[in-house]
């Protein structure tokens, strides 16, 4: 077998690059996936039954449908509605709104798994829902959301790659070009996956990082 | 204002088809201390938790300090401001210390300043002999230890009933006669108590007036003395011969 080193070495910048786009396109769907993630998550136990069907029709919609058609239909489908997106811009829209519906299930899950007797002690003593949500389950349901919101966060670093069908020069698509130069399937591929690799692992250990500090005997 | 800090009509409650409180009628007057006994499952739990409307009900009127808990209108949050609850699993703030537990209802719900808050929490707990524990959390407590807590958090937000569901049933034996000395202390000072218990001898030794619940109905009502020595439903005294040995 022969891995050519030097092949590798040389197209370490531009992998680089690439992971920075990566990195860039992954952290901005991760906060519009929080912020949609969170208000569905929400909804899905709010007391008002309409909202809870929004919610829950949304993150089937998108649970149901593969993220590749998701950012097809952004890209190449807005248009026909007189909605032309920047391949970048409809990348983050498609990935923050698929991830939404995942973080919303999470957030769900997190205050679900709260025992009800919290939320009614806190209704008890004259709390709204909103300040029993805010001041007693979030802080409670954070830290049980924290784990698998990390997997969802690292999920979504690997899905990034989807991407690079829409033109965004990220690390897949960066890795592709390489190739076409330079026929070092090999040597690129395994360049962008260690690439990856460094990347989901940081995110794991900041992730668990966390846990630990924010854990508090139950 | 009426004498009476708690009217009920002809409160019907159904869980699905299942008839839980039938047709029950009820007055508490302010300073009264009540005690509803029964078997489990007689719906004593869910009338109490209906009067401070964590149930819905089907049917009938509650009237709590001259508030419909039912109206349409009705302020809940507000309501419950003057209604203590003390679950039987006390359901403190894991994630809080005591002393945070108590004073957090006080300052986001009252506004009250966080110092004097805490003044009120610290005397609470003193009350309750817990002082020395305001800084510890839940998770380092006793069972009798967290209900006294749940006492004081209630206490902070000034109740003008407290209502208590089945309190001692989840403590170790030996932490009972810790809580029920704080409810007794209560009882004395005048505070308005209504009690689901299994305590016959707190029933007895505390409470004004006793209601005996079976299968969702109030079968009897009296005094302690009435009840425990005179049952004149043979359900009651069937029942109490269970429950006590004499």
């Amino acid at each position: 077998m022969h891995f050519d080193v030097a092949a590798l070495y040389k197209a370490i910048p531009a992998l680089f690059w690439g992971a920075t786009v990566t990195l860039r396109v992954t952290v901005l769907s991760i906060v519009i996936g929080l912020l949609i993630g969170i208000v569905a998550g929400l909804a899905r136990v709010w007391p008002n039954t309409f909202l809870r069907t929004v919610a829950s029709a949304y993150i089937e919609l998108v649970r149901g449908t593969p993220l590749l058609v998701q950012i097809f239909l952004v890209y190449f489908g807005l248009p026909a509605l007189g909605l032309n997106l920047d391949p970048f811009v409809a990348g983050i829209i498609a990935m923050g709104v698929n991830s939404g519906a995942y973080v919303g299930e999470i957030v769900r899950g997190g205050i679900e798994s709260i025992a009800q007797g919290q939320m009614e002690a806190a209704l008890s003593l004259g709390m709204t829902w909103w300040q029993a949500m805010y001041y007693v389950i979030l802080p409670q349901a954070f830290v049980r959301i924290l784990p698998p919101l990390g997997n969802e966060f690292i999920a979504l670093l690997k899905d990034s790659s989807l991407v690079s069908t829409i033109a965004i020069a990220e690390l897949t698509r960066t890795g592709q070009i390489i190739i076409t130069r330079t026929f070092k399937s090999f040597e690129i591929w395994s360049g962008v996956a260690l690439f990856y690799f460094v990347m989901t692992y940081a995110i794991s250990r900041v992730v668990k990082y966390s846990e630990k500090r924010l854990r508090y005997s139950e | 204002m009426s004498e009476w800090i708690i009217q009920v009509q002809n409160l019907h409650k159904y869980f699905g088809k299942h008839h839980v409180l039938k047709d029950i009628n009820l007055n508490v007057a302010f300073g009264e201390v009540v005690a509803i006994i029964g078997a489990s499952g007689s719906g004593k739990s869910t009338l109490l938790r209906c009067l401070n409307g964590l149930e819905p009900i089907q049917a009938g009127e509650i009237i709590v300090d001259g508030v419909a808990v039912n109206g349409k209108t009705t302020d809940l949050n507000r309501l419950r401001q003057s209604i203590g609850m003390i679950f039987q699993s006390f359901n403190l703030f894991p994630h809080m210390t005591v002393l945070e537990n108590i004073v957090l209802a006080p300052q986001k719900v009252k506004k009250i300043p966080r110092k004097e808050a805490e003044a009120i929490a610290l005397n609470l707990l003193g009350k309750v002999g817990l002082r020395d524990k305001a800084y510890s959390y839940p998770s380092q407590l006793s069972g009798g230890q967290k209900q006294r807590v749940a006492i004081a958090r209630s206490l902070a937000m000034n109740p003008k009933v407290m209502m208590f569901d089945e309190p001692t049933s989840a403590l170790d034996p030996e932490t009972v006669n810790d809580v029920l000395d704080v409810m007794k202390e209560l009882a004395r000072e005048g505070m308005t108590m209504i009690v689901v218990t299994h305590e016959m001898g707190f029933a007895r030794e505390v409470s004004n007036r006793v209601i005996y619940l079976d299968d969702g109905k109030i079968v009897e009502e009296g005094t302690p003395e009435e009840i425990f020595y005179h049952p004149k439903n043979p359900r009651t005294r069937s029942f109490l011969s269970k429950v006590i040995n004499v």
